[in-house]
């Protein structure tokens, strides 16, 4: 395997490594920021004692990692390079060059954000949605070149899934195989397509925000600073203007894998195919005009709250169908049960949860007592940890064959799906309540405030169910490491399953197909009359006297 | 088999073009983004006006005049290969490079005259958006400068073929800078 490749899938495999690499860091982030909460100003242990300052730093840049190297290079990067090509037939991306340009760009900004630990006065500590004026002087948080290399990771990866989300559109619209209509695609690429166009439409400003940001750090302007006439709510409305639909640019990719395994699992034809295209460009555009809901209690008019309270509402309407439709393609099938079905039902039920709570959050009148609590902390985990773990986990176990050419191992994957499941909701359901009973976000020492007091013994209890949480990822390790060397061969379509990356060899050859496909029909005919398999793949043409029938 | 984009078309338009055509889509947000963001900002407090006064239009007005042609023979190379006219070609792709180097020359020369009066980026909220805008405009222009650079290498060693069309590509970008110029010309100099 070359390591500048211009092969889809080994790009694919490079972002997918990067990711889990930056899933270690943010875990361990994870688990100091948690061990400080429960037992505060004690030692850490394996790390140390956590100053309040270090403390900032750690919670800015666990959101950091999480949402910008580790949910978008997987589930954005890893699952769209690898799944693309091969499901739509065609033999690699549409610029390969490009692809592998944008994955190296990639790296080097998981470069400049590793440097940026290492540099004098830290990593950057201004909350990972760096809010000026705290996050433009350097006076304000004591971090110079820390924040500066903070900017400079994220242009750097802005620029990287521009370039990937060039490659995803163009792909999708012009790499089709003969047959391969719109309205034929799998759904995983109708997410994976309309999460790249809410990344290339919504990033813009933020980039310019992001030079704005820079340029008072560096050069003196005050795009930012109150005292020179500048306005440091513009940054919120940037960053949020980027950052809402930024949350289904990782969302979509993970409600598509759920989708994509469902059918597979229930023997069933998806339910509503169209109506969830729909939903999909529906809650898109929606996505575009709901971000101040973030910033209900910012400072801006008061007036501005009932309209974006309306359309956050709104855009649960879509969100809802798709979830409907996932419960849908359950009913009455014949469901079995692998690791990626459970994880797949997993993140259905999660998801869920993390949608009903986004009500209260988007809710002016309710948010202004939930706002920067840890409810809304509970809140957007149920909804990003489902999307980008619990999705992410079932896209792997349900690809991993055809990434590798191995079958993993069923026993260690459900324990791995059981433990993560119960520990993620001790962690999580724990934290609503906490968040309720007032508890701020970014406060290093709870047991400062009197109020908070008696909250503390649900702090421990979630600490320890985080480490638990963290714990449970070991017999993933185990099996993904174990089953690439050692796991059963994998035929080509291990699940019986009908879209067109099954039709090639496990794992597929260079140019993925040995002669290019033509497709028929839609990808999720399950159980369909017409053949006496319980499955009928998209390129496979029907016997005559089938084909008359129809 | 033929793998490169270049012949792959299921929609029939030429993959390139899509390609560069979302590209535009992004970029088009950057500057939409920052425009937006000087309106709103600019509405909402004053005494930006004044503080454009002290902006050589003169100079700018000129550079208007420079970038605008560039456009014309950006186009001019463009039809240089559909007339497939390898020295029109030549000329015109050199001719925009000047261009695109005058204009960012007479740029410098307005930069260093309006630091020396002690307008620098952080002299004031206008100044900081004249910088941003213009400078982020500038990063631009070169940008298509090194791509029109590398077309005209390619050209005059006759290694371009089979693939022209980069020169239509190109093009896009480099009329996408020029409007943009457009819109901010007016936005900074005239109100």
């Amino acid at each position: 395997m070359k390591i500048f490749s211009t092969d889809h899938k080994v790009i694919a495999k490079q972002y997918l490594s990067a990711g889990l690499f930056w899933a270690v860091v943010g875990g361990l982030t994870a688990y100091m920021i948690r061990w400080q909460l429960a037992y505060p100003e004690t030692e850490v242990p394996g790390w140390g004692f956590i100053a309040p300052d270090f403390y900032n730093m750690l919670v800015t840049m666990h959101g950091t990692i999480m949402v910008f190297f580790v949910a978008m290079p997987i589930m954005l990067a890893a699952f769209g390079n690898f799944l693309i090509p091969l499901m739509i037939g065609a033999q690699d991306m549409a610029f390969p060059r490009l692809n592998m340009l944008s994955f190296w760009i990639f790296f080097l900004a998981s470069v400049v954000l590793l440097l940026s630990f290492f540099v004098p006065g830290g990593a950057a500590s201004a909350g990972w949605t760096g809010y000026p004026p705290l996050s433009a002087k350097v006076e304000y948080t004591g971090v110079n070149w820390g924040l500066n290399l903070w900017i400079l990771a994220l242009a750097l990866e802005f620029v990287s899934f521009l370039m990937g989300g060039i490659n995803f559109l163009t792909t999708t619209i012009n790499l089709r195989a003969p047959g391969m209509t719109f309205f034929r695609l799998p759904l995983i690429i109708w997410m994976e397509f309309t999460a790249a166009i809410l990344f290339m439409l919504s990033v813009g400003p933020l980039i310019a925000g992001a030079v704005m940001l820079l340029m008072d750090r560096v050069l003196g302007t005050s795009f930012y600073l109150p005292e020179r006439g500048g306005e440091p709510l513009l940054w919120q409305h940037l960053f949020w203007f980027f950052g809402h639909p930024e949350v289904y640019v990782i969302l979509l990719p993970g409600l598509g894998i759920v989708l994509e395994i469902m059918p597979v699992f229930s023997r069933k034809p998806i339910f509503g195919y169209r109506p969830i295209i729909y939903s999909t460009i529906a809650a898109g555009m929606l996505s575009f005009i709901v971000w101040a809901h973030h910033q209900f209690l910012s400072g801006m008019d008061p007036r501005l709250a009932m309209p974006f309270s309306i359309t956050t509402i709104i855009i649960s309407v879509p969100f809802a169908l798709i979830v409907f439709a996932m419960i849908a393609t359950l009913w009455r099938g014949s469901i079995s049960f692998p690791t990626p079905m459970l994880f797949a039902i997993g993140t259905l039920s999660i998801f869920i949860i993390g949608g009903l709570t986004g009500i209260f959050n988007g809710s002016a009148p309710v948010d202004i007592y939930i706002h920067d609590t840890y409810f809304v902390v509970a809140h957007f985990h149920f909804t990003l940890f489902s999307a980008t773990f619990f999705a992410g986990f079932a896209g792997l176990y349900f690809w991993f064959p055809k990434m590798f050419g191995r079958m993993m191992n069923e026993t260690l994957g459900k324990t791995h799906f059981w433990l993560t499941f119960i520990f993620f909701n001790a962690v999580f359901i724990p934290m609503h309540f906490v968040g309720l009973g007032g508890m701020m976000r970014r406060i290093a020492n709870p047991m400062q405030y009197e109020f908070l007091q008696p909250l503390q013994p649900i702090n421990i209890f979630i600490t320890i169910a985080s480490i638990l949480l963290l714990i449970s990822q070991i017999p993933f390790v185990i099996n993904f490491l174990w089953s690439m060397i050692r796991g059963r061969a994998a035929e080509r379509n291990p699940w019986q399953a009908n879209t067109l990356e099954w039709r090639t060899q496990s794992p597929p050859p260079h140019s993925n197909f040995e002669t290019i496909p033509v497709v028929y029909r839609s990808p999720y005919e399950y159980s369909s009359p017409e053949v006496s398999e319980d499955w009928l793949p998209q390129d496979q043409p029907l016997a005559p006297s089938a084909a008359a029938r129809q | 088999m033929d793998t490169r984009a270049e012949t792959l078309t299921a929609t029939g338009i030429p993959t390139g073009k899509i390609g560069v055509w979302w590209f535009l889509a992004s970029e088009i947000t950057v500057f939409g983004g920052l425009i937006a963001c000087y309106i709103v900002v600019r509405l909402g407090s004053g005494g930006w006006a004044e503080a454009s006064s002290h902006l050589n239009f003169s100079l700018a007005l000129l550079n208007t005049f420079v970038l605008l042609s560039s456009s014309l023979t950006m186009v001019l190379a463009f039809a240089a290969v559909e007339d497939r006219k390898p020295k029109k070609l030549h000329i015109n792709l050199l001719l925009t490079l000047l261009l695109g180097l005058t204009f960012l020359v007479i740029k410098g020369f307005e930069y260093a005259g309006e630091i020396a009066q002690g307008f620098t980026p952080g002299a004031g909220i206008f100044w900081s958006f004249y910088y941003g805008m213009t400078g982020l405009h500038a990063l631009h222009v070169l940008a298509g400068i090194v791509v029109n650079l590398i077309l005209l290498i390619a050209a005059l060693r006759d290694t371009l073929r089979p693939n022209e069309h980069r020169v239509e590509l190109a093009g896009l970008y480099w009329h996408f800078v020029d409007i943009v110029w457009i819109f901010l010309f007016p936005l900074l100099y005239l109100t």
